[in-house]
């Protein structure tokens, strides 16, 4: 009998992250989360609503686009799934990808 | 966005000189510049900040193509141009490999959202290999503009 060998332990995490930087997810951060992403023993995919993209590949997270105020989801599988879950929400919303948050008009006074 | 809305097709450089990086870069600004895309009297400055933002990552994301940018306050619009060598060119690619188009885009200081819709649409094609097969393909100025155009008009490229 292999029966216990036939389970496999499926983990699956996710989440919603906002974008908090002014500047989006453009190439750098989008770097910084392939970067993040790829240390982690699972797959990743980062979904806007409209396209949907692998967390490990800097050509697919270019491709997201996400704007200021973006919601994306993100969805980890596989054994660090929630790790990776909170390392990169960590990475977006508490770090901001340690870029400014966005610039207030410039009009007004100081 | 589209292609069209943003790709100076006047300023295309479909046989680039230069067989280095930054000689690159510069071949595509002056162009940019000749376009009166961008004031002549910044295009060296433009040149040496796409230079430094390249040297502290490359744009060169692998297959055959970097896309090297920078935001600046002589644009009042996104602006991109296209330059091909057929030898290709060392960029410190991910992928190690050599460059064979390079999509050069500068971007104004506000609107980050603006650039982040030009990016989206270059990543969106980038992704098919028929697209990027055909990229590395064009000859002429014309054959880039056609690519693009019709890039623009359909979306399962």
């Amino acid at each position: 009998m292999q029966a216990g060998e036939e389970v496999l332990e499926k983990l699956v995490s996710e989440t919603v992250v906002e974008i908090k930087n002014g500047d989006g997810l453009h190439m750098r951060p989008a770097m910084q989360f392939v970067d993040l992403a790829s240390q982690f023993d699972c797959e990743i995919t980062v979904s806007s609503g409209r396209t949907e993209a692998d967390g490990k590949s800097i050509m697919n997270m270019s491709m997201l686009a996400a704007t200021y105020g973006t919601r994306l989801t993100i969805k980890a599988e596989g054994p660090q799934a929630q790790e990776a879950i909170d390392a990169l929400r960590e990475l977006v919303e508490v770090r901001m990808f340690d870029e400014p948050p966005p610039k207030k008009n410039a009009n007004q006074p100081q | 966005m589209k292609f069209e809305e943003f790709v100076c097709f006047e300023a295309t450089v479909p046989d680039l000189q230069s067989r280095d990086r930054d000689g690159v870069i510069a071949e595509l600004v002056s162009s940019l510049a000749r376009a009166k895309r961008l004031p002549a009297k910044s295009a060296a400055e433009i040149t040496k900040a796409v230079i430094k933002r390249e040297t502290e990552a490359s744009t060169g994301m692998g297959k055959g193509v970097a896309i090297p940018h920078i935001k600046h306050a002589g644009v009042k619009d996104v602006v991109a141009v296209v330059g091909q060598s057929s030898s290709g060119i060392d960029f410190a690619a991910l992928d190690e490999q050599p460059v064979y188009a390079v999509i050069l885009l500068v971007s104004p200081l506000k609107d980050p959202d603006r650039h982040l819709q030009a990016m989206e649409n270059v990543f969106k094609h980038l992704q098919s290999e028929r697209f990027r097969k055909f990229l590395r393909q064009c000859r002429t100025p014309e054959m880039l503009e056609d690519l693009l155009k019709e890039a623009d008009e359909s979306p399962s490229w």
